[in-house]
């Protein structure tokens, strides 16, 4: 290790002089103001005699194995400063997310860089050690001399994360403010990841992380979270009108379920926050029986005239934007309005503008099931004739949702 | 709402949250378990068994607080005792426990190994394959349905109370002796009074407890249906104590009192009473201790893996989570190869076990009254000023007891009879 470098389990301890020599006290934790600067050490807290000082990094001179002199007399007692994120109290042992890792990781110990300012010393966070290399500087702290320590984790490979990778967790909003948190970097995540990651954190922190993310966000990683009891307890903790903005964004047939999961006094909270029209997609999929193709069903499909031509089709698909991610089948209904075919959308690129889609879709009845089919039924079916969508009708033959393949795939994965 | 409406809704709750409490108090019924209830039977008759309503007490007092840690926080223990006392004292708490589990894991194996001789089969056959069945269990499985095996397994304690019923022992004494508890200046008596409560709560109940609890996604909401399912399990677990007892008194006792070496030799004791009775008796210590034998190394490597912060959970592969599973895989690979060790001193290392727990049950239990007084961790769901006297009375003879059976154990190794 360079002499550059030091460790927050080799800081703390660390004896502190003044100017002519004198001991103050020993350090026992160092704090960073990330309104000010997120990586630099800004106060030191020493512990003297009667109480705890506070030591700004502009007072500090020198910063080495041996003990920190400082280059000013004029301290201040320790108070409470709501803006000091400090590292022993707030850091170590605390979980973080690693950004960067996609995953939830326990603090062992803080890697400092050591660099010289306008002839002071000052100390910036460089990266969080996790692993067993931190481990055994943990367990040798305070008992043998830091040196003999650097030499006996030398053979062991580091484990570290840049701390810009680092991503605290703070489950009180305030604080959260004033320590200038925010998990915009997990909004960058894969939704599934970021939903194993959920998954690992406790109630608070779940609950800190769903109230701050952006809702598109929010609802696609509460999408991927596996259990939908989770699901319903993750929203359950927020407030209904936060919980109604992440409903409204997830699919209306997943939002069913998760609300079915529900006490009826959160679910009807959260319904009444939420905009009429994907409240209503939601309420009219709530009334089907969880176990039947309604229960599995989404009410947001794409159906044309079976008159309409090609070009129709297209201009219809470019309306309604927002399905596009999912879109693999495009349904096609009769002038009485009942479904009349089913089209793979790759065959709309092959054909010409002017061909009806009549003509496209194929001869043989278009395979349905009624909305109170059973599940099993409804998978067989899938699974037989291979299906990327299957359309869902009421009574009278009209359609009135669809099941798409990664429905089937959470029934089959609930078991 | 009518009541039986929310009477259905309390059932439907109860049996999403159980598992946890159920597995824990069943898995305590190990080996060792059922070897100490044995020879309190043998011994003494019936007269112990007024000390199982008071053990029931005591367990449920413990472990309701680590369901509600669990539930509330969402942490397990190892994550508290980490974040709130450290990374130095997490490491002594979990060096401890990997020692005192694993002399556990081999006691357990050695049960396989003697219950499974019994019914003629080697244990050089017996013990690898439990060790290849337990591992895979959990190295090809997920978690889901590796609980789901679990629970299923608790069914079979019921052997313990069918072997009890044949043997038709004397029910009124037995009920008797259940409520009037007797005192004997007698240091065989009292070691067996020790050893009972000794043995029914161990270091590694509470970390599996709270751990399975977060697992299964319990929450504040569902706490009170888990708290049942944790009482619920506590007094089934006392009633397989129970036959256990009732069943050696009726068939050791009641013949000649006499001290027994092992639980198998207790089973073969039940043999003149009916082939039956000594076939559930012996099935259900094989079962015990293949159950014992698979929560054990798993637990010990979640609650590890947790404490220091590697990547742990049944969901990752190897390669994401190599502690954990290499933890898990010597804790049994050693567990089951030392009882293939012919001169191996086994019954040694299970004495050694009672020193190491004894050590380890008071600091856990004074950190789990210190956590979940925490206001800062457990809201309003800390101890109430009565529940805390209750609590410190529990923990206080839990660690008296713990601690005597600790210094028996180890008169008993410096001064063997």
């Amino acid at each position: 290790v360079a002499e550059s470098l030091l460790f927050l389990t080799e800081l703390m301890g660390l004896k502190v002089c003044d100017l002519k020599g004198r001991r103050i006290g020993r350090i026992k934790d160092a704090g960073i103001v990330p309104r000010v600067d997120p990586r630099r050490i800004d106060r030191f807290l020493v512990g003297g005699e009667w109480t705890w000082w506070m030591v700004r990094h502009d007072q500090v001179a020198s910063i080495t194995l041996d003990g920190i002199v400082l280059s000013d007399d004029h301290l201040t007692p320790y108070h409470e400063d709501e803006y000091m994120l400090r590292l022993v109290k707030d850091l170590l042992d605390q979980q973080i997310i690693d950004v960067d890792g996609r995953k939830v990781v326990r603090v062992t110990d803080v890697t400092f860089e050591l660099r010289k300012a306008n002839s002071h010393d000052v100390l910036l966070v460089r990266e969080v050690d996790i692993g067993i290399r931190s481990i055994v500087r943990r367990l040798f702290q305070g008992i043998v001399p830091p040196r003999i320590v650097r030499r006996l984790q030398r053979g062991i490979s580091p484990n570290s994360i840049r701390w810009d990778m680092c991503n605290i967790i703070e489950p009180d909003p305030q604080r959260r403010l004033r320590l200038n948190i925010s998990h915009k970097a997990l909004e960058e995540m894969h939704p599934a990841d970021l939903a194993d990651i959920v998954e690992e954190l406790s109630h608070e922190d779940r609950e800190a992380v769903f109230e701050t993310l952006d809702s598109e966000v929010a609802a696609e990683a509460l999408s991927e979270v596996e259990d939908t009891k989770t699901q319903a307890n993750i929203l359950e903790s927020l407030e209904a009108d936060r919980a109604a903005d992440i409903i409204e964004e997830m699919a209306p047939d997943e939002a069913a379920d998760v609300l079915s999961e529900m006490k009826e006094s959160s679910s009807e909270r959260i319904l009444e926050e939420m905009d009429a029209e994907p409240k209503t997609d939601v309420e009219e999929l709530l009334e089907f029986d969880e176990e039947s193709a309604g229960g599995m069903m989404n009410n947001e499909f794409l159906t044309v005239a079976d008159s309409a031509s090609v070009g129709d089709a297209l201009k219809a698909i470019k309306e309604n934007e927002e399905q596009v991610d999912t879109l693999t089948t495009l349904f096609l209904h009769d002038a009485d309005g009942r479904l009349s075919g089913a089209l793979p959308i790759g065959r709309l690129l092959l054909a010409e503008g002017a061909i009806p889609l009549r003509r496209l879709a194929s001869e043989d009845d278009v395979i349905s099931v009624p909305v109170g089919e059973r599940r099993d039924r409804v998978t067989e079916l899938v699974d037989k004739y291979n299906l990327m969508a299957l359309p869902v009708v009421d009574a009278h033959g009209r359609q009135v949702g669809s099941i798409t393949a990664d429905d089937i795939i959470s029934v089959l994965r609930q078991g | 709402v009518g009541f039986i409406q929310r009477f259905r809704r309390h059932i439907v709750i109860f049996f999403a949250v159980i598992g946890p409490g159920f597995i824990t108090a069943m898995v305590d019924n190990d080996a060792g378990g059922i070897y100490t209830y044995s020879q309190a039977g043998a011994m003494f008759g019936y007269m112990p068994l007024w000390t199982l309503a008071p053990i029931a007490l005591l367990l449920v007092v413990t472990q309701e607080m680590n369901a509600r840690m669990g539930a509330v926080t969402g942490k397990g223990l190892s994550d508290l005792i980490r974040e709130e006392f450290g990374l130095r004292t997490t490491f002594i708490v979990m060096a401890l426990l990997v020692v005192g589990n694993f002399t556990n894991i081999m006691a357990e194996f050695a049960g396989v190994a003697s219950s499974l001789e019994l019914f003629h089969v080697s244990r050089y056959i017996s013990v690898p394959l439990a060790a290849l069945f337990v591992w895979a269990l959990v190295v090809k499985g997920t978690y889901a349905s590796v609980e789901k095996i679990f629970l299923f397994a608790c069914v079979t304690y019921i052997a313990y109370i069918i072997a009890a019923v044949l043997i038709s022992p004397d029910w009124e004494a037995s009920a008797l002796a259940s409520v009037r508890p007797v005192f004997l200046a007698n240091t065989a008596y009292v070691t067996i009074l020790i050893g009972l409560v000794g043995t029914s709560i161990a270091p590694w109940m509470q970390f599996y407890l709270q751990a399975a609890v977060v697992e299964k996604g319990i929450t504040v909401k569902d706490y009170a249906e888990s708290r049942i399912e944790v009482i619920v399990g506590c007094i089934v677990m006392i009633g397989v104590a129970f036959f256990i007892i009732v069943a050696c008194a009726a068939a050791i006792w009641q013949v000649k009192p006499r001290e027994i070496t092992s639980a198998a030799e207790a089973a073969k004791a039940l043999r003149p009473f009916g082939e039956y009775a000594y076939l559930l008796f012996s099935a259900g210590l094989l079962n015990a201790s293949l159950f014992a034998a698979s929560i054990l190394p798993l637990s010990t490597a979640y609650s590890v893996c947790e404490g220091l912060g590697f990547e742990s959970g049944v969901n990752r592969n190897f390669k994401e989570a190599p502690v954990f599973y290499w933890l898990y895989t010597l804790l049994i690979v050693l567990g089951a190869g030392v009882v293939l060790i012919p001169s191996f001193p086994l019954v040694k290392m299970i004495l050694f076990s009672q020193v190491v727990n004894g050590i380890l049950l008071p600091l856990i239990l004074i950190f789990m009254v210190r956590l979940i007084n925490r206001s800062e961790l457990m809201g309003e769901w800390v101890n109430s000023r009565a529940y805390n006297v209750i609590t410190w009375t529990a923990v206080v003879i839990l660690v008296a007891m713990t601690v005597a059976l600790m210094g028996l154990t180890v008169r008993e190794m410096w001064f063997p009879a």
